[in-house]
């Protein structure tokens, strides 16, 4: 390992977030400090007769309270406008805004943003045009005649996937290096850590990177209803994301962005911006394994824990001089499924072996969703959130014990702790697996 | 520290031509066009009615092993030209993986081997999605939601979400050839592949990874996904009757649009270490890359930029990446896809970085064969170059006649000393990719 010096030390100077539970840092956090939850009714379409009927919705949300000018943005769609509020606070927070200096070439962007909303009303009046009793093929010019008609030329555009990078480049004005990457649930820890990759190189001085997503519309909730990967629980929809619980049987769509603001060390040092944490490792890994079943012995999250590990420096099995085992805290990928909560857990203990006990592991996801493609950055802020503070967020609905599952899921009460160094984990359908090692600024 | 260099050893184009670089090469060696009325559907009712599509004969079975035979029953077109590229990137490069053969020891370790596809954003097959819609829909032939829920749905398969997220296309790649290493999905349109070359360079320069399957594959030849090109003013106005091989004339005064092609590309991309020691045929280096992002006047870049000083500058940084100058590069290849605005943008970017010399610098232009190959298009541009270097040829230009200030006019393939070539293209949302294909010495 090279030895760190300020040009090859990233930091973290902003971080921001449009989630369930609020439309900033503080709140929110604490209202995960007080284990809240959430969900609710789906409102956006009529879910009632669908399977899963809640979803952990962003409420009251109001774009142009962040921006500078709404009207640039005036076709975004709902994914575009979460990244925007969640940007914007991690931009102000870093003090970019006021530094005149800034050379904005060597800003970039590296977003994990899902693809936009289907128009979906007008979709579906396009499709059954094209269609008739008995068919079995759409005719295509009758679809066509009818799509020309209702769809329109911004809300098509808007559904690109690299449509939030459009929109953060033209409100920071940002001409760097800029790429998104969709890899599912694990898109935006990736983006984080091959931005973090692009500073290490030399490419850039700062780079804005996280994820933005909402799945929560008909054929999102279809499409994971489908492969059962959703809770159909019954009652109060607060309790139906039950992560490393016996009785948890799927996850909860939730939706929104988290953003951060990455920064050469020494960059940030010369124009006298205040280092949130440093983020030390990343690893990603690939199962390939099967297209809709994880790798059973968690050998994908354990290569991109082992991996993050490694850049930072940490040898998962040493302690340190105090006692502490290796790192303080995993803020796992914990979905709530069956198969993710059992194979995550077998994968720590592939990394960290006997000392994996000692390691608080909790899952958000009870409380905020799984926001998809947006899930990580989320994820990753709250780690910074426990160093900063010296609090550890809860599992909420952990109730029964699973008797395979034998980790320290600091259950449902957020708890008090000495944290300096921290992984966060996201594991994406298709097989893609990523782990971010980030530390107390020293 | 000395960089780790990084090398082309596999290729693997899937156009309108076929499946490999041979039927491509030979094609515009001869320069034949690839675009006709498209079969995929009937397009008669968009802006044009031809594109290019990947020939009938093509079977996505025939590039798998017969234990994955089922796995190619939840493939969006997207993802079967990713799985046929990508095997056969994979034995041009000589390699060994589970995909080739299930019981022979793989050429590179599992852990070393890294994948980066880019993507478009999939659309849903309408066929499937709308006879499950039908069954929902009410007395006014409406969709109702509450059918749906209640019953429709249950007419799509359980893993009908699973062909249409966009890293899929690596999801099966990787399980095919066992890529254990970094693996990811760019989807930024046109720039996407490029992209994605760039990031297996990173990867495998820091040492995440020794080789990597890389490129990026679409299919706009769909209604949904077809209709969203003629929505952003991709499209040449092209009516069934019309001559579909002249229409693409990239950057001639008189071009009015582009036409779609379907395809992309999986190149393997290995350290030159590792390949020199397996003994490996280097077609070529990855010498450098470079991206930047556009300001883009209404935002979102239907227009991707106001002019080329961003694309110049992604092209800028691939030349410091690669230790290069201007003067260094032989050839470039753009998108050149003949919409007015964006083939300007290329223009002005070439007079930014070649100034005087961008009047005279050879451009290949690809897209009169195969037309605007979108997410696909620098794997493709890639693979051409390394061609065009392992030849010391270029390929031959089509249809413009008056092209001011840059060269594209039509012209025969010819022999040409090629040492460096450049690869660019901006993109819808304004990302720009650039990309140096060297002669290795």
């Amino acid at each position: 390992m090279t030895s760190r010096t300020a040009s090859n030390r990233v930091v973290v100077t902003g971080m921001g977030w449009i989630t369930p539970l609020g439309h900033d840092i503080d709140s929110t956090w604490q209202r995960l400090m007080r284990s809240e939850s959430g969900m609710g009714p789906i409102t956006r379409f009529d879910a009632r007769t669908f399977p899963t009927t809640f979803a952990a919705e962003v409420k009251n949300y109001d774009v142009a309270k962040f921006v500078a000018d709404v009207k640039v943005h005036a076709t975004a769609g709902l994914n575009s406008q979460f990244a925007l509020g969640a940007a914007s606070q991690a931009w102000k927070q870093s003090g970019l805004d006021a530094f005149s200096a800034l050379n904005r070439k060597r800003v970039g962007l590296y977003l994990g943003a899902g693809e936009g909303v289907l128009d979906f009303p007008q979709y579906a009046a396009a499709n059954l045009a094209g269609w008739s009793d008995g068919a079995t093929r759409l005719d295509a010019v009758r679809w066509a005649k009818t799509a020309h008609e209702v769809l329109t030329q911004m809300y098509e555009v808007e559904q690109e996937p690299n449509m939030p990078l459009a929109h953060l480049a033209r409100e920071f004005g940002i001409r760097g290096p800029a790429l998104n990457c969709l890899t599912a649930c694990a898109a935006s820890t990736q983006a984080i850590g091959e931005a973090y990759s692009l500073i290490l190189r030399g490419d850039a001085d700062v780079m804005v990177s996280g994820g933005t997503h909402t799945m929560i519309h008909v054929l999102g909730v279809t499409g994971f209803n489908r492969l059962t990967a959703l809770s159909t629980s019954k009652g109060d929809p607060t309790k139906a994301s039950r992560p490393f619980d016996a009785t948890r049987d799927g996850f909860v769509m939730g939706e929104g962005s988290g953003m951060v603001v990455l920064e050469r060390l020494e960059h940030a040092l010369a124009r006298g911006a205040k280092p949130l944490a440093e983020l030390v490792g990343y690893g990603s890994s690939a199962d390939a394994f099967r297209i809709t079943d994880i790798q059973p012995e968690g050998r994908g999250g354990a290569s991109s824990m082992h991996q993050a590990l490694a850049q930072a420096g940490i040898d998962p099995l040493a302690r340190r001089a105090d006692g502490r085992a290796a790192i303080d805290y995993i803020s796992a990928h914990g979905t709530g499924t069956k198969e993710n909560d059992s194979i995550e857990t077998r994968g720590v203990k592939r990394v960290f072996g006997e000392h994996a006990k000692d390691i608080p592991m909790s899952s958000i996801k009870g409380m905020m969703g799984h926001l998809i493609a947006a899930a990580g950055a989320v994820e990753f802020i709250t780690c910074i959130l426990a160093i900063r503070d010296g609090m550890l967020p809860p599992t909420i609905n952990y109730n029964t014990p699973d008797p395979d599952l034998d980790l320290d899921y600091v259950p449902n009460v957020a708890r008090k702790a000495k944290v300096d160094i921290c992984l966060s984990n996201s594991f994406g359908f298709g097989g893609q697996n990523d782990t971010l090692a980030v530390k107390r600024f020293e | 520290m000395q960089r780790r260099r990084v090398v082309l050893t596999g290729l693997g184009p899937a156009t309108a031509f076929g499946i490999g670089i041979d039927p491509l090469w030979q094609a515009l060696v001869e320069g034949r066009s690839g675009l006709a009325l498209i079969r995929a559907f009937d397009a008669s009712g968009f802006r044009a009615a031809s594109g290019a599509q990947i020939p009938d004969s093509f079977d996505v079975k025939d590039f798998v092993l017969k234990s994955y035979r089922k796995g190619t029953k939840v493939m969006a077109r997207d993802i079967e030209i990713a799985v046929a590229a990508a095997v056969t990137a994979v034995k041009d490069a000589g390699l060994t993986t589970r995909g080739t053969d299930a019981e022979a020891v793989a050429t590179i370790a599992p852990s070393r081997f890294g994948c980066h596809i880019g993507a478009g954003l999939i659309a849903a097959d309408l066929d499937e999605l709308t006879a499950a819609l039908w069954t929902a829909k009410n007395a006014a032939n409406e969709f109702d939601a509450g059918n749906w829920g209640q019953q429709g749905m249950q007419e799509l398969t359980p893993l009908w979400l699973l062909k249409y997220l966009p890293n899929m296309l690596a999801c099966h790649v990787t399980i095919i050839h066992d890529c254990q290493g970094p693996s990811n999905t760019i989807t930024c349109n046109e720039a996407s592949s490029g992209l994605s070359l760039a990031e297996s360079q990173r990867v495998i320069e820091r040492g995440a990874a020794d080789a990597c399957l890389s490129g990026g594959a679409d299919s706009k030849l769909n209604p949904m996904a077809y209709l969203r090109q003629e929505l952003a003013h991709r499209l040449a106005l092209c009516p069934p009757d019309a001559d579909a091989t002249t229409i693409i004339r990239p950057f001639d005064a008189t071009s009015t649009g582009s036409l779609v092609g379907e395809g992309g590309g999986i190149l393997v991309l290995e350290a030159f270490d590792t390949a020199k020691a397996r003994g490996a045929r280097m077609h070529a280096m990855l010498a450098g890359t470079g991206a930047t992002q556009s300001y883009c006047e209404d935002t979102v870049g239907l227009v991707p930029g106001t002019n080329g000083e961003s694309l110049a500058d992604a092209i800028d940084a691939a030349l410091r990446d690669a230790s290069l100058s201007a003067s260094d590069i032989d050839a470039a290849i753009p998108y050149g896809c003949g919409v007015p605005a964006i083939d300007a943008i290329e223009a002005d970017a070439l007079h930014r970085v070649f100034g005087a010399r961008a009047a005279t610098l050879p451009l290949v232009t690809l897209a009169p064969f195969i037309g605007a190959t979108v997410a696909g298009f620098g794997a493709i541009a890639v693979s051409v170059a390394a061609k065009c270097i392992t030849e010391q040829r270029l390929p031959a230009r089509l249809n413009s006649t008056s092209t001011a200030g840059v060269a594209a006019t039509a012209a025969p393939s010819c022999a040409t000393a090629l040492r460096h070539i450049l690869v660019f293209t901006p993109s819808l949302g304004g990302q720009n990719s650039a990309a140096i294909v060297s002669k290795l010495d």
